[in-house]
């Protein structure tokens, strides 16, 4: 069953109404002066990006550069960690998420996430995808088989695990598992995708599969990539950002950092002249 | 070259020193290949005409090497940013150095068919012509060298003069074939060895713009200054 971007589901299901492509790209997120502190340690500087609706952004710099620090602001994610804190503004559909008062799960729903390694749940692939969905929506028996179909096919897994959807998730190969987690977030229809790494535990098949599917994806969600692979943010991004000790050096489109970047510090890190 | 950090990759970046080094060496021999022919055309040098045309293989190796060296460099190094833009300006400035060579064997080839001709007429403006071609083509080569930004305006600027002069020995030839019937084949000879030097002040401008985009990341303007193009005057003969 073959479903078109944006498509509603079964009846009665809530989703996202179609949108039409954003020639415009307007910022699906506004992150304004945003600062952020592990205990005294501040790791994020005065960070202003725009997040383009539909777009990929793909965030570079060295380890502890800060990417995946905003990656884990944009959902919160630091909430679950003591003395971890971020202040400014992030806006996101005329919200900002760091306002206390937001409601998380709301949040998390709306703001995907997937990780450096595949963390399927130790359940069957079907239940991998329903278990996030139930968390939010109450669906018939057949709306969620629906739904399920429909986010392994968006993952391009579909067609690979349709005869052992009962099969435990660990049976999957590791491509195949992240192709699930990435099934699991867009499962619960969410605005925004993150994905921290994604494929740096896989090979380069693998790899190249989610790539396509990032490509893909970015019809209907707006992603975040974050990776040290820096041909693979040449080929998956729109706009790619570079930071480095915390600061956003330079965001721009990739053709233009990749070719000609700006700034002295972005020319020497992704020429590989850095320190 | 503006200043940059050496790689962390040691064999990167001695490989983009060897990439600049095969440019440097190539515009050299390309240096020595117009001085010849040149020689050749206004000394009636025959000897100068062969060494000259001799060099051409040479050049064409070299274009090649070039070639292969920058095919390698992005497959295996996969170059990004200044280094990218270098890369691929190496691979443009091989081919307009190679159609130099040619054009400059071209020249050398007319000496010899002109040495077979008295000196009836006078080569004062393209003696003039090939010394300013001469300087652009050693300041290009130079610029290459460093791919420096600055000297690469330069020579993108001073090729208008030797479109002017180009346009002044049209004239001039032109004169003398209505002048005597005699002259036509040596001043058509000349005027192919006037129209190479300008061609190889073109293919210098064209060098100097890929340069300045590889050392800036930005083009030059579309428009360079040129001069009034001879291919649409009209010389009038005395008296009409």
């Amino acid at each position: 069953m073959e479903h078109a971007p944006g498509e509603r589901i079964a009846t009665g299901v809530p989703g996202p109404a179609p949108r039409a492509p954003a020639p415009d790209a307007a910022p699906r997120i506004s992150v304004r002066d945003l600062d952020f502190f592990y205990g005294s340690n501040q790791a994020l500087r005065r960070i202003t990006i725009d997040l383009p609706d539909r777009r990929v952004t793909g965030m570079i710099g060295p380890s502890g550069c800060g990417k995946s620090t905003l990656l884990r602001v944009l959902n919160r994610m630091y909430d679950l960690y003591p003395g971890q804190r971020a202040e400014g503004e992030v806006w996101m559909d005329g919200e900002n998420i760091l306002s206390p008062s937001l409601d998380l799960n709301l949040l998390r729903s709306r703001v995907g996430m997937v990780f450096q390694k595949p963390t399927p749940f130790p359940m069957s692939i079907y239940e991998n995808i329903a278990f996030g969905v139930r968390l939010h929506e109450r669906l018939s028996r057949s709306e969620m088989a629906a739904r399920v179909e429909w986010s392994l096919t968006r993952a391009a897994l579909w067609d690979e695990v349709k005869d052992r959807l009962g099969s435990p998730a660990a049976g999957l190969s590791g491509g195949q598992q992240q192709r699930l987690c990435i099934a699991r977030s867009i499962a619960v229809r969410p605005e925004v995708i993150l994905l921290d790494e994604p494929t740096s535990a896989l090979d380069p098949i693998s790899t190249l599969k989610i790539e396509e599917l990032i490509d893909e994806l970015k019809r209907d969600f707006t992603i975040v990539i974050v990776t040290h692979n820096l041909q693979q943010a040449a080929r998956c991004a729109d706009q790619v950002a570079f930071f480095y000790l915390g600061e956003l050096v330079e965001a721009g489109p990739a053709a233009q950092i990749f070719t000609a970047p700006k700034q002295r510090r972005t020319q020497e890190y992704i020429t590989g002249r850095f320190g | 070259m503006p200043e940059v950090s050496p790689h962390i990759v040691s064999s990167y970046e001695q490989e983009l020193k060897q990439l600049r080094d095969m440019l440097v060496e190539m515009g050299g021999l390309l240096e020595s290949q117009l001085a010849l022919a040149l020689n050749a055309v206004v000394r009636r040098d025959g000897a100068a005409a062969t060494q000259a045309m001799e060099q051409d293989p040479s050049v064409d190796a070299l274009e090649r090497e070039i070639e292969s060296a920058v095919i390698r460099l992005l497959a295996l190094r996969q170059p990004v940013a200044s280094d990218l833009r270098q890369v691929v300006a190496a691979l443009k400035i091989s081919t307009d150095l190679e159609r130099i060579g040619d054009y400059s064997a071209n020249v050398a080839k007319r000496s010899l068919v002109l040495a077979q001709y008295g000196s009836t007429v006078t080569l004062g403006g393209l003696t003039h012509m090939a010394r300013l071609v001469q300087e652009n083509l050693k300041l290009t080569i130079d610029a290459v060298g460093e791919m420096d930004a600055e000297r690469a305006i330069q020579v993108w600027r001073s090729d208008q003069a030797v479109d002017d002069i180009y346009t002044a020995i049209f004239r001039e030839l032109i004169t003398y074939m209505m002048e005597d019937p005699r002259n036509i084949t040596p001043c058509t000879h000349l005027l192919f060895v006037a129209k190479n030097l300008e061609r190889i002040g073109d293919h210098a401008t064209n060098i100097a713009e890929t340069i300045h985009y590889a050392a800036t990341g930005e083009s030059l303007p579309q428009g360079r200054p040129k001069g009034e193009s001879p291919s649409l005057l009209v010389v009038q003969p005395e008296g009409s």
